[in-house]
């Protein structure tokens, strides 16, 4: 996967065309593929390349407005190129009150993110906030990528991190 | 069970009981332990004696509403020529609740044969479980479930040799709270923004792409095949307070408890056995401040009221509160109330679609006046222009979003004002919040 900003290939190569079309067949609408067509360019990608929004308005008969209004409204897809490893950390109350922010603390240390949102000056990362993860009694729950991490301590940040080179 | 800890014997095992083992997600493994006989047995029923047996039980929504099942599933028209829909709301991302993610981990195909029997009781061909992008472990094992279900002709065009054709699609959220209201989810499988709709019409009638719906929580589908195989009255006998409230529930808590987990009780069960006798009470030296019962959308409950409270739709109702998704914040009194209630604020207003002029200034205005009292830059007015702000986000909405924000500002305020009020004074140090 890529994350910068040069040019890069179409989404919709002939496999990922495939896909598209066997998802079509399950919806009786072509608007339905636009969420699924949208994770299959932030995956090809790493992020939601306006030309990407192109070429999926193009592929489901929608205007690229319509299509950027869509993905501006869902807070995964990103509209700008990320850190290597993209890492979302709960902070929502039940995690706030039993200890999320030393989490955050932590990985923005030893990412060199250093602050919300930003990318490591290596590339590397980009930590954000993100609201309920729906395991409340895994306190920190973190994803990094698509990797579900539970029960992350201050402590644990600096092994955790490693797995990601 | 008390997932991850083992069973607690105050809990009734029944969607839980096989939590934890890795053997029971293959649908080998599922149909050694019972699975799928209740689809054989649906199957062979018309989708009025299914319907039936779901009235019988007396099954309500365990996603936050409460609403009878059955009654829901008798909503869909018959013979009216059009396609019926089944969506599962697998959006679960209530503050607080956990526990369709463990159905969805440990035992998906006791989702999927609860959403292949509700197609045969509604007359849909076709169930999107509309899962949250959050949850990627879950949805891939329920994806695999769904792979494997299909090859075991447990789904497909020819469901258990019966003829009857059920297609199952797992549909990716993109991160989104509101899109676990029922008809902003439909939007967002429909590839529109997550706004919800105004009702009526109510999915019923015109749902997922226009066509009659009906939409369930996870939890209340996975409980529909023990309900086929053992009865609705057998179902209904499982209550230890209101007849009201069958059945067993889910209840995960999380906060200040020794051990934060999802609970698997029969409806009624005191609040103080769950929290102080099946969670540990709590963590070493403290005691119970406050419970919020249902999910973060519930008005907050004092100790005093946790101490007489039966844990059902009606006992929770009865102390002000409601038992909503079975998601248990509890806090003990080490906890900051202030600073809890302006975290739940801050994350209604981000969550807010804002679509709606109350709700996308009020939840805005509530955090901002909540962070403006934590920084000791508070007026005395602040708490008076807080209830004035949540009496104009209460039911002035299309959706409950709005009001969610408000039940914890209103009921914070009535249980524990001295709180507010030393920030105010100065009595307490100012916090580094907000803007």
């Amino acid at each position: 996967m890529s994350h910068d900003t040069a040019p890069a290939g179409p989404v919709f190569t002939p496999a990922r065309k495939a896909e598209l079309e066997a998802l079509a067949a399950k919806y009786p609408t072509r608007q339905a593929l636009l969420l699924p067509a949208l994770w299959m360019a932030q995956r090809e990608h790493g992020w939601v390349r306006p030309e990407a929004i192109d070429e999926i308005a193009a592929e489901l008969d929608l205007t690229p407005a319509y299509v950027r209004g869509v993905v501006t409204f869902y807070t995964m897809y990103h509209t700008h190129p990320v850190g290597r490893h993209f890492i979302q950390v709960c902070t929502t109350s039940p995690c706030g009150m039993c200890g999320a922010g030393d989490v955050v603390a932590a990985l923005l240390e030893h990412t060199g993110c250093g602050e919300l949102g930003a990318t490591s000056p290596d590339g590397r990362f980009t930590v954000i906030e993100t609201e309920c993860l729906g395991a409340c009694g895994f306190v920190t729950p973190m994803l990094i990528d698509d990797d579900f991490l539970e029960s992350v301590t201050p402590d644990t940040v600096p092994e955790l991190l490693a797995r990601y080179p | 069970m008390g997932y991850p800890h083992p069973i607690h014997p105050k809990e009734t095992p029944l969607l839980s009981q096989h939590f934890g083992e890795l053997d029971a997600r293959s649908y080998e493994g599922w149909t050694r332990r019972g699975g799928y006989q209740a689809l054989r047995q649906a199957v062979g029923m018309t989708p009025e004696a299914i319907v039936d047996e779901v009235k019988a039980s007396g099954l309500r929504g365990r996603g936050g509403a409460g609403f009878p099942t059955g009654m829901k599933w008798g909503f869909m028209p018959k013979d009216d020529g059009k396609p019926h829909y089944l969506c599962c709301n697998a959006d679960e991302s209530e503050p607080g609740t956990f526990k369709d993610r463990e159905i969805m981990r440990w035992t998906p195909h006791a989702l999927i044969e609860g959403c292949a029997i509700a197609c045969l009781g509604i007359r849909a061909e076709t169930c999107y479980i509309f899962v949250r992008g959050e949850y990627t472990e879950p949805g891939r094992i329920l994806e695999r479930a769904i792979a494997e279900a299909y090859a075991a002709g447990a789904l497909g065009d020819n469901v258990f040799g019966s003829g009857k054709r059920i297609e199952m699609v797992v549909h990716w959220g993109a991160g989104a709270y509101i899109c676990g209201e029922e008809t902003a989810l439909m939007n967002a499988i429909e590839g529109k923004r997550g706004n919800p709709r105004i009702k009526p019409p109510f999915p019923a009638v015109s749902g997922l792409f226009g066509m009659p719906t009906t939409i369930n929580n996870v939890e209340t589908l996975a409980a529909v095949p023990p309900i086929i195989t053992r009865g609705g009255a057998w179902y209904a006998g499982l209550t230890l307070g209101s007849p009201k409230s069958t059945g067993t529930k889910l209840i995960s808590v999380c906060g200040h408890v020794q051990r934060p987990g999802t609970y698997e009780i029969t409806l009624g069960l005191p609040m103080r056995e769950l929290i102080f006798e099946c969670c540990g009470g709590m963590r070493e030296g403290r005691t119970l401040k406050a419970v919020i019962p249902g999910g973060s959308s519930v008005p907050i409950m004092n100790a005093a009221e946790v101490e007489e409270c039966v844990t059902d739709y009606e006992g929770i109702a009865a102390k002000g509160s409601l038992l909503g998704s079975g998601g248990m914040i509890v806090m003990d009194d080490s906890t900051d109330m202030v600073l809890q209630i302006c975290r739940l604020a801050r994350f209604y207003a981000h969550e807010s679609c804002a679509q709606c002029t109350n709700c996308r200034e009020g939840t805005a205005w509530t955090t901002r006046i909540l962070e403006r009292i934590l920084r000791g830059e508070g007026k005395r007015a602040d708490l008076d222009l807080l209830l004035d702000l949540a009496e104009n986000m209460t039911g002035k909405t299309i959706c409950v979003l709005s009001d969610s924000c408000a039940a914890p500002v209103v009921s914070g305020i009535a249980k524990f004002r001295d709180e507010f009020e030393a920030y105010l004074s100065g009595a307490r140090a100012p916090l580094a919040v907000g803007a």
